[in-house]
């Protein structure tokens, strides 16, 4: 009995840390623009088609390099044509924005690339490593992608951590996080700061979507996957890096155990259809989360004035 | 000005106390209702009545209960589409068990079962703020959207997870025509629409906007927060209730969970902030810019002629709703309502600039 | 400012003009709606089905000039699988041509359930070929419901049949699990009765895993498969479902050997993205298998090469398109047949309704049409609405699908009751009047 739940704790942890990269790009953002990007998951879905495409016909070095380009370019583009315009508006207004951006993105990605499921080929090893058969009837079966997504996510928040602390881009991204107004006093450009961490969060998407891609295939429903990163923004905190990560893991962990445990005894309680409480589990555990801290584990504490 | 506003005294504070104080105004309303109930009729479609009005009304109702969680009390919720979901199946499982009821009790009753859910889930907002909170009605959208799918007894234990109801009657009347159909959701809507302008006229609306536009202070000076936000979301949940139930009896007829998806929910949002957050007038303007878009968008190709392929229209359907939604945005973030209201202002004065 | 807020009102003002005047239509023509997803997270399955259906009308067209010189016009519209948009286009389309439509084909089983409740109001026919209400087979009560080829209840019984065969006769199914790894949804809840029964007529245990829509959530679904180590995985799934749970079979180590899909699970967008992971995956085939046939010499010579084809040649001969073919040559030989009745003129829904249940296509005549390596023949009726209930199951050896099993047809002695049943409940809780529709 013991086997399976590691096997699906393990199983769990790190598809957290996936979900964990997508809410990466969420809290960026949100950290440095105060706009809650629901485009993000379009924007994996772009980067991913993007580089899948492009793959097919040319090395993947050099597809990667030109993902890159287009989601700087992407980047450009919001926030010549949407930001700028929006500066002084409301966060409701801010997320409906980029609820605008999100359709318009998945309507053009499709364009662009096509409707079919797509392929990027990382060369990542696709069957899967058994650990400790000898303890453990059968192993405990561990994907050895999604190893290989975690380090690249660890590697990835290391590089996003020395970018924020020693580098001079860093540290203004970090003074407009924390003040727009004082920022913009002390002669920060605000546009220009703006478009650098869209920039980034394009970046992050992109590895978002290299890593999803693989394993799901690139196709329209890997924009569904934002959908997955919300609770793991709203447990860890909007603004914080760590919380993402740790967000990620407890929710990964936690609705895959959840599944995997708790559902049969619904279903044999409740005389249910079926299971599949992985889709709200997560967010029902985060909701908890946030009755105790209403600003997620590791966010702000928010400081209402009247 | 195409009409003198002033010199129409009123001698009673009730009728200073008018919804449309203006007499101009009054008989344009009800010449304007009298039209939809009358003069619809004579020259509708059956393509007009079951694409177009049946659900503009029926989305009117879901917006105006959605604006007056999120328009009018500032909670934003993305839980629209479950709260939906609970009218629909409440709406089945009373006309399936009680079959004699009289269909607007039932709907009725719907509409309180969705109050109830709405209670439960908006709990979290005393203690939950802003886009938080928006992120936490996903968990009711989800969690609804599993146990309609999930608990046999909702579904009457039928094997493949979709319900379907007959045709309605009103004491003894079938409604089973697109026509009668849309007499009964326009009568609905107007006394519903009626219902919310005063609600939120009045004290309760008060209240919640206090809530809206600075909820500490509001309780500084004595407005229970605790009564503002669950009665917002009380009777959000009852007007999206019904409208889930209308949804599902007169437009869909026969539906499973995923009709009431995320989509669901981010549709009606879309509704009122094109519309106009905080306003009643902006909640029918919404829905029916969302429902006539697509249709709209549908037909363009054919009739510039342009031959393209179904997959490029849907593509294209996409990309202008998300421009489109940007450009309002960009262009009056107060929505349509604002826009009606600035022409109003201007035709005061018309023809003179100022 | 002002100039941008005017700028605001002219799309407002234009959508007042939306969706109106019929445009006029030539006499002398069929109109067949075309429901399509091209599109969205089903659009991988949807199109190339789609494909073979506009390419079967064109065909029509251009080589015989229309169905006895009555040409096909045929509209698409996007219902990216969705029910709600599905029954808008049917309703915007259904008047559409001299006669209004002729039948119309949702390709969803969601669609289907809605749209089973307008039919036969509107007088229109739904074929739903290998999908549907399984037990709308019965035409005294589904009078409109055409599941051509095979229902749902079909393919579990058949499929069960040939795992027993495999393990050496049914009565040693006793003891095992299967598994249904299913959409959740109507098209992936319909086999569940009939495995049901089954399950208690043999002894096997069902086991049951419902996927949410749109079914790239697995991960949980599989590790519990290998937690509780079924011997067979039936799966029920559609779009991108398919592919990911081949992935994930791969990645818990789960044998593609034991693994089946049901009809609409064995394609080749299905199996392509998993690579050679996916070799020894097996599914049922509704009949037909993959390969370019007769029908592609006619195909090339007066639609691809003239430009006029809505795929790749090279995809011309995938499972999807050729099933495609097939539901649109079932649909025009029901027109044909009753056009011998009602004259060979635009037909109505009705007239074309009779067309199907008096559809009878023998080997001579498939023959002709150049489908005869690909369907048996087909003989629909009042009281079976089916018209065939026979099929083979197919393996992916990496490269091609390869027929691996002989015919097996689908045991009337268990499926036959369940129809009646289900039937009989349906008609009892709609108030229906049963019996066959007589046309004078």
């Amino acid at each position: 009995m013991l086997g399976p739940v590691i096997e699906t704790l393990i199983g769990g942890l790190l598809t957290g840390v996936l979900y964990a990269l997508v809410a990466l790009g969420f809290v960026l953002i949100f950290k440095a623009s105060g706009v809650f990007n629901f485009a993000q998951g379009a924007m994996v879905l772009f980067a991913a088609l993007s580089l899948a495409r492009l793959s097919e016909f040319m090395p993947l070095l050099l597809a990667l390099a030109l993902s890159i380009a287009i989601m700087i370019a992407l980047a450009y583009a919001i926030e010549l044509l949407v930001l700028r315009h929006l500066i002084n508006q409301e966060g409701i207004i801010l997320f409906m924005a980029t609820l605008g951006i999100a359709y318009f993105l998945e309507g053009f990605g499709q364009t662009l690339w096509g409707s079919d499921i797509y392929k990027i080929d990382l060369g990542l090893p696709t069957n899967p490593i058994f650990l400790f058969e000898t303890v453990f009837p059968g192993g405990i079966l561990v994907d050895p992608a999604e190893l290989i997504a975690a380090i690249i996510c660890a590697v990835l928040v290391l590089v996003l951590a020395l970018f924020f602390q020693f580098t001079r881009m860093g540290r203004a991204l970090r003074a407009v996080a924390d003040d727009h107004q004082a920022a913009q006093s002390v002669g920060i450009p605000l546009g220009q700061i703006w478009l650098m961490v869209w920039a980034v969060a394009g970046l992050v998407a992109l590895v978002a979507g290299m890593m999803w891609g693989t394993k799901l295939g690139v196709q329209f429903s890997l924009s569904l996957v934002a959908l997955k990163a919300l609770p793991v923004l709203i447990l860890g905190g909007f603004t914080s890096i760590p919380g993402a990560i740790v967000g990620g893991l407890i929710i990964g962990a936690g609705e895959k155990l959840a599944e995997v445990l708790l559902a049969p005894v619904l279903i044999r309680t409740f005389d249910l259809a079926g299971g599949g409480i992985e889709n709200w589990f997560a967010y029902v555990l985060a909701l908890l989360f946030l009755l105790v801290r209403p600003q997620g584990l590791f966010g702000e504490r928010i400081i209402e004035r009247v | 000005m195409l009409y003198r506003e002033v010199g129409q005294f009123k001698t009673s504070y009730q009728s200073d106390e008018a919804i449309f104080p203006i007499a101009q105004d009054r008989w344009f309303v009800i010449a304007l209702i009298l039209f939809a109930f009358l003069g619809v009729p004579l020259f509708a479609g059956q393509y007009l009545y079951t694409e177009l009005l049946i659900p503009v009304l029926i989305l009117s109702i879901a917006a105006i209960g959605l604006n007056i969680l999120t328009g009018y009390c500032g909670q934003l919720s993305l839980g629209s589409g479950g709260f939906m979901a609970v009218g629909a199946y409440a709406a089945y499982n009373l006309a399936l068990r009680l079959p004699e009821t009289n269909i607007v009790l039932v709907f009725l009753l719907a509409g309180l079962m969705a109050m109830l859910v709405g209670l439960l889930f908006g709990l979290p907002s005393l203690r939950i703020k802003g886009f938080y909170l928006a992120v936490a009605t996903l968990a009711a959208q989800f969690f609804l959207e599993w146990a309609f799918a999930r608990v046999k007894w909702f579904t009457n234990y039928a094997p493949s997870g979709s319900v379907a109801v007959g045709r309605i009657e009103l004491f003894g009347f079938p409604i089973d025509s697109p026509g009668k159909t849309y007499i009964f959701v326009l009568a609905f809507t107007i006394v519903l629409a009626l219902a919310a302008k005063n609600l939120v006229r009045g004290r309760i609306g008060r209240m919640w906007m206090a809530i809206r536009d600075m909820d500490i202070a509001a309780e500084i000076i004595g407005i229970r927060p605790l009564h503002a936000k669950l009665s917002a979301f009380a009777v959000s949940s009852f007007y999206i209730g019904v409208a889930g139930a209308l949804w599902g009896f007169l437009r869909l007829g026969s539906w499973e969970p995923l009709a009431f998806d995320v989509n669901r929910s981010f549709q009606v949002l879309f509704m009122i902030i094109i519309g106009g957050l905080g306003t009643i007038l902006g909640s029918f303007l919404g829905a029916a810019f969302i429902v006539l878009v697509p249709i709209f968008l549908n037909q363009l190709p054919s009739r510039l002629g342009v031959p393209l392929s179904t997959a490029a229209i849907s593509n294209i359907e996409f990309m202008l709703f998300g421009a489109t939604i940007i450009f309002f945005l960009i262009v009056e973030p107060r929505g349509l309502a604002r826009l009606w209201a600035i022409a109003k202002e201007k035709l005061r004065l018309w023809p003179f600039p100022y | 400012m002002k100039a941008r807020r005017l700028l605001a009102i002219a799309p407002a003002a234009l959508l007042a003009a939306a969706a109106y005047a019929a445009p006029s239509w030539a006499q002398n023509e069929q109109f067949i709606p075309h429901l399509v997803y091209r599109t969205g997270p089903y659009a991988p399955n949807g199109a190339p089905f789609a494909n073979g259906i506009a390419d079967y009308y064109k065909l029509i067209n251009e080589r015989d000039g229309g169905i006895n010189g009555v040409k096909i016009t045929f509209e698409e519209c996007d219902t990216g699988y969705a029910t709600d948009r599905g029954v808008e286009c049917y309703e915007r389309l259904k008047g559409k041509g001299p006669t209004g439509a002729s039948y119309v084909i949702p390709l969803s089983t969601g669609i289907t359930f809605a749209l089973t409740e307008k039919a036969p109001i509107d007088k229109i026919p739904i074929i739903s070929m290998g999908y549907g209400r399984s037990e709308s087979r019965d035409g005294s009560v589904f009078q409109w419901n055409f599941p051509l080829l095979g229902t749902y209840w079909t393919a579990a019984d058949i499929l069960v049949q040939h795992i027993g065969q495999r393990e050496g006769g049914l009565d040693k199914l006793k003891g095992k699990k299967i598994a249904l790894v299913y959409h959740d949804s109507p098209y992936g809840k319909e086999p569940i009765a009939l495995l049901q029964k089954r399950a208690q007529m043999h002894g096997f245990e069902l086991l049951l895993y419902p996927v949410t829509h749109p079914g790239v959530e697995q991960k949980a679904t599989w590790l519990q498969i290998r937690q509780n180590r079924p011997d067979y995985v039936l799966l029920w799934g559609w779009g991108v479902m398919n592919s990911t749970a081949i992935k994930e079979a791969v990645a818990v180590n789960y044998p593609r050997d034991k693994m089946y899909g049901v009809w609409w699970s064995g394609a080749e967008p299905d199996v392509r993205p998993a690579e050679d992971g996916a070799k020894g995956y097996h599914a049922i085939t509704l009949q037909h298998t993959a390969g370019q046939f007769k029908l592609h010499e006619d195909l090339k010579k007066y639609v691809y090469d003239k430009g006029q084809g809505s795929a790749k040649w090279e995809d011309t001969g995938e499972i999807l398109y050729v099933r495609g073919l097939i539901n649109a040559v079932l649909g025009v030989e029901a027109i044909r047949t009753a056009q011998e009745r009602f004259g060979k003129k635009p037909l109505t829904g009705e007239q074309v309704r009779w067309g199907l249940e008096n559809l009878d296509l023998s080997a001579d005549r498939l023959k002709q049409l150049g489908f005869d390596s690909e369907v048996k023949p087909i003989k629909v009726s009042c009281e079976d609405h089916e018209g065939a209930r026979t099929a083979r199951m197919q393996t992916w050896d990496g490269k091609n699908w390869k027929i691996s099993s002989d015919w097996y047809t689908g045991d009337d002695k268990v499926l036959l009751p369940m129809v009646k049943e289900a039937a009989a409940k349906y008609a009892a809780e709609k108030k229906i009047s049963v019996g066959c529709l007589m046309m004078n």
